[in-house]
C-alpha cells in the first residue's frame, strides 16, 4: 500500500466502550465493535495522519507487536472499515473527515 | 448473543448509560388526546444549557442519544442541538410529528447524520388522525414531511399508537408504512400522564381488539409461537434486571430532571444543579431502581409470563410501586397467552375500562 491516510466517516456514531469502541453506521445501521488495537487506530483517524505514523505512534509502543506486521493488520484493517464505509481512505490528506474527528470522548 | 446484546451486557457491568431519552421542549404543534405530557414551555432548557448536558452524556459514555418532545422542531436550535450531538459522534434518532419537515430540513437531518427518524401516525384515514392530534391538515403535512425524509435517504419508522378511536386502522398505517419505504411499529399502551393523571387510560384498547392484534401474523410473524404458553422460570430469568431503564437508559426532561425512564416519572436529580455524572453515580433513586431483581418483584416473582412478560417498572411505579405489576401488562400477558397472571391472581384490576374494570371473577368464567 502507497502512503495511505485514514479518516472517519462523517455518517457514523461512535463511542469508546471500556476498551473498546461502539461504531454505528448511519447508512445502513450496522453495528461494529472495535478491539482495543482497532479503537486506538479509529480515534487516531483523523484524515491527516499517515497510517503507518498512526501503527508507529499509537500501537506500538503500546502493544509487543513488530511495526511491520502491525501495519500489515492495520491496513487490513481499514481495508475492512473502508469497505462498510465507516472509515476513507486516501493516498493524500483527507479534508472531508467526521466532524467530531479528534473530539470523541 | 447478538453484537448489540453483547454491546449492552458490556454497558450494564461498566454501568454505562449506554443510551439518553433527552426531551427539549414539551411544546407541541399538536394536542394528542392521548398525550401524557402538559405542554407547558415556561424556562425549559437554554442551547447552552442542552449544549452542555449533551456533552455530558458523551464523557458518560452515552452512544444513543433520542431526541424528542413535544415536537422538538419548535424549537429554532433544534437543527443547532442535533448537530452538535453528531459532532459528539452520538447516534442520533429524532422523535417528531414531521408536520414542520420540509426538504430543507429533511437534507439537514440527512446531512447531519441523524440515524432514524420516528414519526408518530394514528391511521392512513384524515378524519380519524386528525382527531387524534386535533391538528386539522396534519396526516397531510405529516405525509408530506415523511416523503421527503426519505426522499432524502433518512430511515423513518411510523410509530403506530393504538387506541380506541384508531384500533381498526392499523393494517392502513402499515400499508402507509410500505408505500413509503418506511418501518412500522406498533404500540398498545396508553399510560397515565406524567403528572398522575390517569384519565387518558380510558382510552386503551379493550382487550378483544388486543387479542385481534396479537393474533395478527403480518403484525406478530409466527402467532402460535407469539401466543404461546409461557415457558417455565429459570434462575436467570429471576436474577435478571426488570429492564434497562435506570441501568443502561435514562430520561431527561426539558427542566434537566433525569428519570429511569421516560415513562418512569421517578425524579433522580437535576442536571441543572448537579452534573450528569454525580446524578447517574451518586442518586438514591436510580441505586433503588438498579437493586430490582425478578425475583423481588412482590408480585410478579412468582408469576408464570415472569420470563416473557413486557412488564415496564415505569407503569407499575405510576400505579403505585415499582416492584408491582403494570395492569396493562398483565393483561398484555394474559391476552397473549391465555395464562392468567398473578397480577390478576392477587387481585390487580385491568383500569384499561375505567368504568368497566373487569374483575377477576369475570376473567376465569
Amino acid at each position: 500500500m502507497k502512503e495511505c491516510y485514514v479518516g472517519r466517516s462523517r455518517s457514523v456514531a461512535a463511542r469508546q466502550l471500556g476498551e473498546e469502541m461502539v461504531i454505528m453506521s448511519a447508512v445502513d445501521s450496522r453495528l461494529f465493535n472495535l478491539n482495543p488495537v482497532a479503537a486506538l487506530i479509529w480515534k487516531a483517524a483523523d484524515g491527516k495522519t499517515p497510517l503507518m505514523k498512526i501503527v508507529e505512534e499509537h500501537i506500538c509502543p503500546v502493544f509487543e507487536v513488530k511495526q511491520g506486521e502491525a501495519l500489515q493488520d492495520a491496513e487490513q484493517f481499514v481495508r475492512e472499515l473502508a469497505a462498510h464505509g465507516i472509515l476513507l481512505l486516501a493516498e493524500s490528506p483527507i479534508v472531508e473527515t467526521s466532524a467530531g474527528a479528534g473530539k470523541a470522548p | 448473543m447478538s453484537l448489540m446484546e453483547e454491546v449492552n451486557r458490556k454497558a450494564l457491568g461498566l454501568g454505562v448509560p449506554l443510551s439518553v431519552h433527552l426531551d427539549v421542549t414539551y411544546q407541541c404543534n399538536e394536542r394528542c388526546e392521548h398525550c401524557y405530557l402538559e405542554h407547558d414551555g415556561e424556562d425549559e432548557l437554554t442551547t447552552s444549557e442542552i449544549r452542555g448536558f449533551i456533552g455530558q452524556f458523551a464523557k458518560a459514555g452515552t452512544f444513543f442519544l433520542t431526541i424528542s418532545g413535544g415536537e422538538p422542531l419548535l424549537r429554532r436550535d433544534c437543527f443547532e442541538i442535533i448537530e452538535y450531538a453528531r459532532e459528539l459522534e452520538f447516534n442520533v434518532k429524532l422523535k417528531t410529528n414531521a408536520v414542520l419537515v420540509r426538504e430543507q430540513e429533511a437534507r439537514r437531518l440527512r446531512e447531519a447524520g441523524v440515524e432514524q427518524v420516528q414519526v408518530s401516525v394514528y391511521s392512513h384515514k384524515a378524519e380519524i388522525h386528525d382527531a387524534i392530534t386535533k391538528l386539522p391538515g396534519s396526516l397531510k403535512r405529516t405525509l408530506g414531511g415523511i416523503r421527503v425524509m426519505r426522499a432524502a435517504g433518512l430511515k423513518v419508522t411510523l410509530a403506530n399508537v393504538l387506541m380506541r378511536g384508531n384500533a381498526g386502522d392499523y393494517a392502513g398505517v402499515r400499508e402507509l408504512a410500505t408505500e413509503t419505504g418506511a418501518q412500522y411499529t406498533l404500540d398498545p399502551t396508553i399510560t397515565s400522564m406524567l403528572n398522575g393523571d390517569s384519565s387518558i387510560l380510558g382510552m386503551r384498547l379493550p382487550s378483544e381488539e388486543l387479542r385481534t392484534v396479537f393474533r395478527d401474523e403480518r403484525l406478530v410473524g409466527d402467532v402460535g409461537e407469539f401466543c404461546a404458553p409461557p415457558a417455565a422460570v429459570d434462575d436467570g430469568v429471576r436474577e435478571g434486571i426488570p429492564c434497562s431503564a435506570g441501568h443502561t437508559s435514562c430520561y431527561v426532561s426539558p427542566w434537566g430532571e433525569v428519570y429511569p425512564c421516560v415513562q418512569f416519572p421517578l425524579a433522580c436529580g437535576n442536571m441543572r444543579r448537579q452534573s450528569f455524572a454525580e446524578i447517574w453515580a451518586g442518586s438514591a433513586q436510580l441505586r433503588e431502581v438498579r437493586g430490582i431483581r425478578a425475583k423481588h418483584l412482590s408480585t410478579c416473582s412468582s408469576c408464570a409470563h415472569l420470563g416473557t412478560c413486557t412488564r415496564c417498572p415505569g407503569l407499575a411505579f405510576m400505579e403505585g410501586n415499582m416492584r408491582g405489576p403494570s395492569s396493562a401488562d398483565c393483561e398484555k400477558s394474559f391476552v397473549r397467552a391465555g395464562v392468567v397472571t398473578a397480577g390478576m391472581l392477587a387481585g390487580h384490576t385491568f383500569s384499561v375500562r375505567g368504568s368497566e374494570r373487569i374483575e377477576l371473577v369475570q376473567i376465569r368464567v
